[in-house]
């Protein structure tokens, strides 16, 4: 019962703040919506019984990601957006068959949620035992070793090329 | 009626510590503060404020300075964004407070026969938590900065979210190592794991087995919370800080979030290092001394005063790191932004990546 | 799970070449005044070492790290063609990256990042494996792409390439998420036992999730309508990074959609065929019809690679053994074809001068006579002219086509393959038959390095036109292992 609260109270705090970010004139508050995004989706994780996933998901997000993106914002002082974004014909109609699509999609879960009973991947009762911290950390480093440490090259290579991009003085090489 | 007693008695527990570390600790704190620094530099500090004639060291400063921040004027300067103006320093104060929620202050108390764990709530991701705390504490201070529509004081916000999310990740990777130690992310697991004793006589306290990681945790957690001598931020009487444009309550409220975050690292040292609530050889003899008998009809007394003993306990080493970080803060000279950066990246970050290799080595081949 | 089992000699190319890129980027920053040439060497030693790794697991196949990766023939042919592919990039930009780029050894790690990437692509047997690969690949070659900063083409192609890459990873892990959540788990094995049992269309989330991977995996090999990046990118980037852009990562992207599709064969329908059959159809005609029009080199072969990368989904939508012997043979010479080409193009390019326009190639058979032969011995391969390697990849790949049914579809290749004879014969003749204009004179220097890449590409071409059964037969072998 509480769940079904918080779950929809979270949803409806998700959707405003989505709209919010995409509505907002000022990039500034976009951020914040953004940042009450991520808030929410990190209440879903937990009511889905991940809090491992929640707080990574705010420590690396809302915690490291958005702060760089308000960074950016602010430095470039970007207030207020004095012109607006004009849609053009085709992109109208670009629109609404994206929004068709996504209709469809809306339609297509509800009816799989609630009509067809829900889908069994066969996980059954080990959803609680799996999100706490330990069971997560044996499996990062049994079942799912080998992807961990291809995650840390693939960081090491956006390491350099973050730093290739933004390195300041290039010195002369022979 | 049974359930009821034990919830209101838990949620009782649960208040006072919140009451004293947040409520009482920091007002004392402004006091610690002055009272201190005129010991350390030989004066006699602040001691006018009186109540009544009585002027007690001069603690009625701190009830003086409160008043004196709630009747400023509070205005709004030309231009600024007014909602985040607001709203900057709330948020900065809510993650603050948020961080004691996971802190233990006392082993489990029985009430009425069952067990309640003294810890405000028990997160099984416990130390996660305080860092999703800690990384959302950037938030008060940029957007408090940006909102003042002052570039300096924008450049010192940006100064501080720079130094805070640098020297987030040094605290993080240096816990990893007590998590490898103490083979756990719960707090309370943490602090009852330190209960042992190495070589008969040593307990296993975090600054015994892990001195390196408490040494960034400390240099860390002070950068983090932009006190001497890492305040370049602030800036106080050179360069203008963040919340210059805030006065009365607003600049109250960043004053008080930097006490509490204060107190936030002293407490986290505290339960990480130095043993948190344990009284190492003292509730050995509290248990063998004081008999089992109930006590105001749902205590058990040796339970009941073990929990107060270590509760004490706690306070105690708490004052003890706030004595120490108080210390350094009247001792050392502001380091410049480039030797902060310096410090955060090229040598707190090796050290405790250094720090989790030797402790993982060690844990395998020992532990 | 009890435990894990470290195989070495499954991950083999992957590690070398991590270790080798890390080795090169300390290197780096520890000699900082070390010639181009010596890191140059070290990279191509690496890359030497790390074919042979991958040669090593020709013969045994195994599945390591719990049905992560895989170590079989399809993964060490890739892996070959994928150091072959950045040897000769390393080969051409040895003397490209001094003049223009400054930061050479980072140069050369990024380089080695991206095939490491592509190995795991190739030898990924679980959508996560796969999807790293990419990344790793996609983030080296976004930054490469834009290497020469102080050239606004090269960063809006950076940029478009990173903004239009990240959305593709997006679509492609969405995919993912919805097939994970049909089928409850990630690996091709589990996901190819559904599938089975299922068929692709038994389930619209399924199906969903299937279209989304398809467009993940066909951004990165550029087909239809998933192409519009590749012009402004290739473009934009360096020589040899479009060169290693055209061959490598698009051979890495086929090779893992044709692990994901072995996993979708099915017995039941299969109606996904149409779609790719229109994708396939579309991309050539498209690629070959706006080539036509493009007065810019670069630019021609980037619309002629998308060409070519429609006759490859032929062989996809064959799915015989015929058809996947035949991708791996033709992605081979197609390797070398566009390492030529474009590396023509890096060595006649100089700092001030890049030599991208039509005009710019008018006679040149006169003054650069090594350079006007290689060009046009790389356009009659990739136009299809026989004895050269083109025709031969071509020919087995369109036979795959008629042998398993889509008669029409090959014959819209051979008429797109007409049509391309024109653009393509169109830069021989300005290279033999117009004179040249008097004020453009070729002043690049001689570049051993890239010469000697230019010749290796043209030998083997030559060798894989004039006796391509060995290498057929080997092929086909490998694809007779997958099936």
């Amino acid at each position: 019962m509480l769940e079904t609260v918080l779950f929809f109270a979270l949803a409806l705090l998700a959707v405003t703040a989505a709209i919010g970010m995409i509505v907002h004139r000022s990039p500034v508050y976009s951020v914040l919506m953004l940042i009450i995004t991520l808030f929410s989706i990190a209440g879903f994780y937990v009511l889905l019984n991940a809090p491992f996933v929640a707080a990574v998901h705010m420590i690396v997000y809302a915690g490291a990601i958005i702060v760089l993106f308000l960074f950016v914002v602010m430095l470039l002082d970007l207030r207020h957006e004095s012109d607006r974004f004009t849609l053009t014909k085709f992109s109208r109609v670009l629109a609404f068959i994206a929004f068709l699509v996504f209709l469809g999609e809306a339609i297509l879960l509800v009816k799989v949620a609630f009509i067809d009973g829900g889908l069994d991947i066969g996980l059954g009762g080990q959803v609680s035992q799996l999100g706490d911290t330990p069971s997560i950390g044996k499996l990062l480093f049994t079942a799912y070793l080998l992807p961990f440490e291809i995650a840390s090259v693939l960081l090491l290579v956006a390491i350099i090329g973050a730093v290739i991009l933004a390195k300041q003085n290039l010195k002369p090489s022979q | 009626m049974a359930d009821f007693i034990v919830g209101a008695v838990e949620y009782l527990s649960k208040f006072i510590f919140f009451i004293i570390a947040v409520l009482v600790i920091s007002p004392v704190l402004t006091w610690v503060e002055r009272k201190q620094s005129a010991v350390m530099q030989d004066r006699i500090g602040a001691n006018r404020a009186e109540i009544l004639g009585l002027r007690m060291l001069g603690l009625f400063h701190a009830l003086a300075d409160s008043l004196k921040l709630f009747t400023k004027e509070y205005f709004v300067p030309k231009g600024a964004d007014r909602l985040i103006f607001h709203l900057a320093p709330c948020i900065s104060i809510f993650f603050a407070v948020m961080g004691f929620a996971v802190i233990p202050h006392a082993d489990t108390l029985i009430i009425s026969g069952q067990p309640v764990e003294m810890q405000i709530v028990n997160l099984n991701i416990g130390l996660l938590y305080f860092f999703a705390v800690l990384g959302m504490a950037v938030y008060g201070v940029v957007l408090g900065a940006w909102a003042s529509n002052n570039n300096y004081a924008l450049l010192g916000g940006l100064r501080a979210s720079a130094q805070m999310i640098s020297y987030e990740v040094s605290i993080g990777i240096s816990l990893v190592g007590i998590i490898l130690v103490y083979q756990s992310v719960d707090l309370m697991e943490i602090t009852r794991a330190q209960g042992d004793l190495l070589f008969g006589f040593l307990p296993k306290w975090g600054i015994f087995l892990q001195p390196l990681a408490f040494f960034i945790f400390m240099a860390a957690g002070i950068a983090e919370t932009k006190r001497i001598p890492f305040d370049a931020p602030e800036g106080e009487s050179e360069i203008v800080g963040y919340f210059i444009e805030y006065s009365g309550m607003g600049f109250g409220m960043y004053f008080l979030t930097d006490f509490l975050e204060t107190i936030l690292i002293a407490c986290l040292t505290v339960t990480f290092f130095l043993g948190g609530w344990q009284a190492p050889f003292i509730d050995g003899w509290i248990l063998q001394t004081f008999s089992d008998s109930t006590f105001l009809g749902i205590f058990q007394l040796n339970n009941f005063i073990l929990t107060i003993v270590q509760f004490l306990a706690f306070v105690f080493k708490v004052c003890l790191v706030i004595f120490m970080m108080m210390t350094i803060r009247w001792t050392l000279p502001r380091f410049r932004y480039d030797q902060i950066m310096n410090l955060g990246w090229k040598m707190l970050l090796p050290l405790s990546l250094f720090n989790i290799v030797v402790t993982a080595i060690i844990v395998y081949f020992i532990g | 799970m009890n435990g894990f089992e470290f195989d070495w000699i499954a991950i083999a190319p992957f590690l070398i070449l991590s270790v080798l890129g890390f080795a090169v980027v300390v290197l780096g920053i520890s000699f900082p005044k070390m010639y181009r040439g010596t890191l140059g060497t070290i990279v191509l030693v690496g890359f030497a070492v790390a074919f042979l790794a991958s040669l090593q697991s020709w013969d045994d196949a195994r599945l390591a790290f719990g049905g992560m990766i895989t170590a079989d023939k399809f993964s060490s042919a890739f892996s070959c063609i994928f150091i072959l592919g950045a040897t000769l990039t390393i080969g051409l930009s040895i003397n490209q990256v001094e003049e223009k780029y400054l930061l050479y050894s980072d140069y050369f790690a990024l380089v080695v990042f991206a095939t490491a990437g592509m190995t795991l692509m190739a030898s990924g047997t679980n959508l996560l494996t796969l999807f790293l690969g990419l990344e790793t690949l996609s983030i080296a070659l976004y930054v490469l792409a834009g290497f020469r900063r102080s050239n606004e083409f090269a960063l809006e192609a950076s940029f478009k390439y990173f903004l239009l890459g990240a959305f593709a990873s997006g679509f492609l892990l969405y995919g993912i998420a919805l097939i994970y959540g049909i089928t409850g788990s990630t690996d091709l094995t589990k996901i190819s036992a559904y599938v089975s049992s299922e068929g692709i269309l038994g389930s619209k989330m399924f199906f969903a999730g299937f279209l989304l991977l398809l467009v993940g995996f066909g951004f990165k090999i550029s087909v239809f309508p998933f192409h519009l990046w590749a012009p402004d990118v290739y473009q934009g980037a360096p020589t040899p990074i479009s060169a290693f852009m055209a061959t490598g990562s698009k051979a890495a992207g086929f090779a893992a959609l044709m692990r994901f599709m072995i996993a979708m064969q099915s017995t039941t329908q299969s109606g996904w065929q149409d779609i790719i059959w229109v994708i396939a159809a579309a991309t050539m005609i498209l690629g070959n019809v706006i080539a036509l029009r493009q007065s810019n080199v670069k630019r021609m072969l980037a619309y002629s690679s998308i060409a070519h990368a429609g006759y490859i989904l032929i062989g996809v939508l064959a799915g015989n053994t015929i058809g996947s012997s035949g991708i791996i043979f033709y992605l081979l010479t197609y390797t070398f074809m566009n390492i030529g080409a474009f590396g023509v193009i890096s060595y006649l390019s100089t700092a001030e001068h890049e030599f991208i326009t039509l005009s710019d190639f008018r006679g040149l058979a006169s003054s650069r006579p090594f350079a006007a032969i290689a060009m046009a011995a790389f356009m009659f391969s990739l136009a299809g002219i026989p004895p050269l390697a083109g025709f031969m990849a071509k020919f087995y790949l369109f036979s795959a086509g008629v042998k398993a049914g889509y008669v029409w579809l090959v014959i819209i290749a051979v008429v797109t393959s007409m049509i391309s004879l024109y653009y393509y014969l169109g830069l021989v003749v300005q290279m033999f038959m117009r004179d040249k204009e008097a004020d453009v004179a070729a002043t690049a220097p001689l570049q051993p390095a890239v010469m000697i890449a230019i010749s290796i590409a043209m030998l083997a071409i030559l060798i894989l036109g004039i006796f391509p059964s060995r290498w057929v037969s080997l092929f086909q072998d490998l694809a007779r292992s997958l099936m």
